[in-house]
């Protein structure tokens, strides 16, 4: 299978690479979005290139146990000295990061170029956008089963292997100390009060962070560990609510993101690392759109369905209202056309997809002349399009609607609330009975049966309103 | 005024190998080592005056890492613009057309933020982070394609990065010094209004100022800094000089047009030490060498500064031990 062969060989390093790198960044990254330290993950990215260069002098390779030994200190280094100015110069947080590690990185930057002679491996370029696509697998197995062998999976380039251990040390880690990060991250001072060290777990913490940078760097460079580190992690705080959960789909969101960039890359030929920092993107957005709870797409559908609720409660109260109206022997109760009574709660689409609601909960009816109840002819149609042509043209914009008896139920409690609402506000709160109408045309949808009857019970059960219009006695 | 450049261009050509450090370095500051240093130093110098009149603004309103996702935003702008501009057969590396494709995208990087600051789960830093990263990671893609567009010279995109003050031009000197020249009149101009904003945003709104006119305005005129700043000390270091010198300046005033005046002048006076040591001492890039230039300004006032630094601090503290040790020996003997 020389197709296979091929893609071990120069596809699936730069691959798993970029996989690994995201996933042990997405890990350790996620707690520093809970702590609000996202940025601190950008301030140690960038501040470890001095302590890389520092490593890279004594032992000329990158990615080896000094490199990762400097870049923990750097990490806690570039933690302790932005607390260091934000107190001693009394500089906000985020700005304190900022001086100290734009003076770190550009200290790394000198550095870099006075030891240019030596530095064959590592520039400034290498460092900033990483070296992903170069990572090949010579000695990769011909077959499915070779991948079994331990011995074909250590011939992997350095990168790959590095960052495999890197993914296991973070998961081992925060398994193991779980339950102190969770504390430390939200509530710092109860766990203090517990005996745990929080202190010690914040240093702990950007050590990880440090370490983890440094790997991920040679594979994907410096800018794009930022967007590794705080991505997933955002993601997953929109899905989950708890610490587990969000772990995990923040894991998710750093595979999907990572395949996916580097199988958009290689097909568009476009830059696979820049097409994962892309594709990062593409799912934070993806996530705002569709997250259940907290997400663009979730709070439109729930404003919504207040807002026809609303203008449904309105309808009813506007045909409660003509109801009351006095009439004489002959003359019919009064019911407005459709098309008046969704004019009347402001028309347009709420009005009604509202009307649809109206009637689809049998709180009203169109009624043909003469009382008559009526659906025009509609009832020999088909289901599905009797439903489509209610919602869309309202069953007949000229047919009179009016209320069922479920329907002045509930049209009932709204005027009841309404006007014990406009008692309560003149009588208790002393307004202006002028002044009282619209407020409680707000306060009568937020108001369940309990409050409605304790506010009845605080205006003594009064009898009518303001206006002088009775108020409905309750019958629920 | 076109002028030879060094080939690898980030370090500026020591006027000559023999002479004395010290002596460089003095010719240098006064516009004597040569036309090539007289121009970097200028535009620097113009650079770090106005960067250090906004950014106080900026520090004081608690903005300044927005001005990083700001910087980080434009590169796509760049590369965007050089891709447009080529395929419709211009220069697609003047600065004309790019300076303007890097302030749309810088500010589209701004309104981005704004969108995922709505969602509300996302800590404002977390969107600044992902913002900055993001848009980074999407200019370095369409850089991939800018330079597979520069067919033959290497495309010189990648200075937008680190910046290449060292091969600055005197045309470029004349855009920091328009865009600039705007950026540091604005806040003289709304100095009150600015100053209300930054101190109790509050109250401004009550009386009727539009908070969102006055920070776009500020955010404005970052964008016109960041983007005549970006070929001169790249993306990375700008918002360097944006931070380091207010945060100086404010050791040493309570007063915020001290400050702003003091911020003015350690930006000024750190890009020229940066430009003087890069010229003289072989290998130091000019970028970075700015900031460390403002650096040690930034550690100078954090020491000496009069009521607010260190030194001060702990004079002041050992003579209210001993005044304190005086009254408690004579309460003593009473």
């Amino acid at each position: 299978m020389t197709w296979f062969h091929g893609f071990l060989q120069q596809d699936a390093p730069p691959l798993l690479a970029g996989m690994f790198a995201a996933i042990a960044c997405a890990l350790c990254g996620s707690f520093l979005v809970l702590r609000r330290m996202s940025l601190m993950g950008d301030a140690i990215s960038h501040a470890v290139l001095p302590g890389i260069v520092a490593a890279f002098l004594l032992s000329d390779s990158l990615a080896t146990l000094p490199v990762f030994i400097g870049a923990a200190a750097v990490g806690v280094l570039t933690s302790l000295l932005s607390e260091l100015v934000h107190r001693v110069g009394r500089v906000e947080p985020g700005a304190s990061m900022g001086v100290v590690f734009t003076i770190l990185f550009s200290i790394g930057v000198i550095w870099l170029e006075q030891i240019g002679g030596r530095s064959v491996h590592l520039d400034a370029d290498c460092v900033l956008y990483g070296n992903m696509q170069n990572a090949i697998w010579p000695e990769a197995p011909t077959t499915l089963a070779g991948l079994l062998s331990l011995e074909a999976l250590s011939t992997l380039p350095h990168a790959v292997q590095t960052l495999a251990i890197a993914v296991v040390v973070n998961i081992v880690l925060i398994v193991l100390f779980f339950k102190e990060l969770r504390l430390s991250a939200f509530d710092p001072t109860l766990a203090k009060a517990l005996g745990y060290r929080p202190a010690l777990m914040h240093a702990a913490l950007m050590t990880l962070v440090a370490i983890t940078t440094v790997a991920a760097f040679e594979a994907v460079g410096s800018i794009l560990v930022v967007a590794m580190l705080i991505v997933p992690g955002v993601v997953g705080h929109l899905f989950c609510d708890r610490l587990g959960s969000l772990l995990i789909v923040a894991t998710l969101a750093a595979i999907l993101a990572s395949a996916g960039g580097y199988a958009a890359g290689a097909v568009l030929n476009l830059d696979t690392t820049g097409m994962v920092g892309v594709m990062l993107g593409i799912v934070l957005i993806g996530a705002g759109l569709i997250a259940p709870k907290h997400g663009w797409l979730a709070r439109w559908f729930r404003r919504l369905r207040l807002r026809v609720a609303t203008a449904r409660e309105d309808m009813l109260g506007a045909l409660w209202r003509l109801e009351e109206l006095p009439t004489t022997g002959d003359t019919p109760v009064p019911a407005p056309a459709a098309r008046e009574l969704k004019h009347a709660v402001g028309g347009g689409f709420i009005a009604r997809l509202a009307f649809h609601r109206l009637l689809a909960r049998g709180e009203a009816v169109p009624t043909g002349k003469r009382g008559r109840v009526s659906f025009s002819g509609n009832e020999a149609r088909p289901l599905f399009s009797r439903i489509l042509f209610l919602s869309f043209r309202g069953g007949g914009g000229e047919q009179r609607i009016v209320l069922t008896e479920a329907g002045r139920t509930r049209a009932r409690g709204v005027v009841r609330a309404h006007r014990l609402w406009e008692t309560y506000l003149v009588k208790i709160l002393g307004l202006r009975p002028d002044h009282v109408h619209d407020t409680a045309m707000t306060l009568e949808h937020i108001t369940d049966d309990a409050l409605r009857e304790r506010l009845a019970k605080r205006v003594d059960d009064a009898r009518t309103d303001p206006h002088g219009s009775a108020i409905p006695e309750d019958r629920s | 005024m076109m002028l030879h450049l060094a080939a690898s261009a980030t370090t500026i050509t020591p006027p000559s190998a023999e002479m004395d450090l010290i002596r460089a370095a003095f010719e240098v500051l006064t516009f004597r080592a040569g036309a090539n240093s007289a121009v970097v130093l200028l535009g620097t110098m113009l650079l770090g005056l106005a960067c250090g009149i906004t950014g106080s603004f900026l520090l004081l309103r608690r903005r300044a890492l927005v001005a990083d996702a700001l910087s980080h935003a434009a590169l796509p702008g760049v590369a965007l613009g050089y891709i447009v501009i080529t395929l419709l057969g211009g220069d697609g590396k003047s600065l004309f057309y790019l300076l303007p494709a890097a302030a749309v995208f810088g500010v589209l990087g701004v309104i981005t933020l704004q969108i995922i600051n709505t969602l509300p789960r996302v800590k404002e830093d977390a969107a600044i982070g992902s913002v900055l990263s993001v848009f980074f990671a999407l200019g370095i893609v369409l850089l991939g394609i800018a330079n597979r567009l520069a067919s033959g010279e290497p495309a010189g995109l990648n200075r937008f990065i680190f910046g290449q003050a060292a091969s600055m031009q005197i045309n470029e000197v004349w855009v920091i010094l328009a865009l600039g020249g705007i950026a540091a009149l604005i806040p003289i101009l709304f100095y009150k209004e600015l100053r209300l904003l930054c101190f109790d945003a509050g109250f401004a709104r009550s009386l009727g100022w539009s908070t969102l006119a006055l920070d776009g305005a500020l955010l404005a005129v970052v964008t016109m800094l960041t983007v005549a700043g970006l070929h001169a000390v790249g993306a990375i270091l700008m918002v360097a000089l944006l931070i380091i010198p207010p945060a100086a300046a404010r050791c040493w005033t309570d007063r915020l047009w001290k400050m702003v005046i003091i911020a003015g002048v350690f930006g000024a006076v750190g890009s020229a030490l940066g430009v003087t040591a890069s010229a003289v001492i072989d290998d130091v890039p000019t970028g970075p060498a700015i900031v460390l230039g403002c650096a040690i300004l930034f550690i100078i006032s954090l020491l000496l500064a009069p009521r607010r630094g260190l030194v001060a601090r702990w004079i002041d503290n050992r003579r209210s031990v001993a005044r304190m040790r005086l009254d408690l020996a004579r309460g003593a003997m009473r």
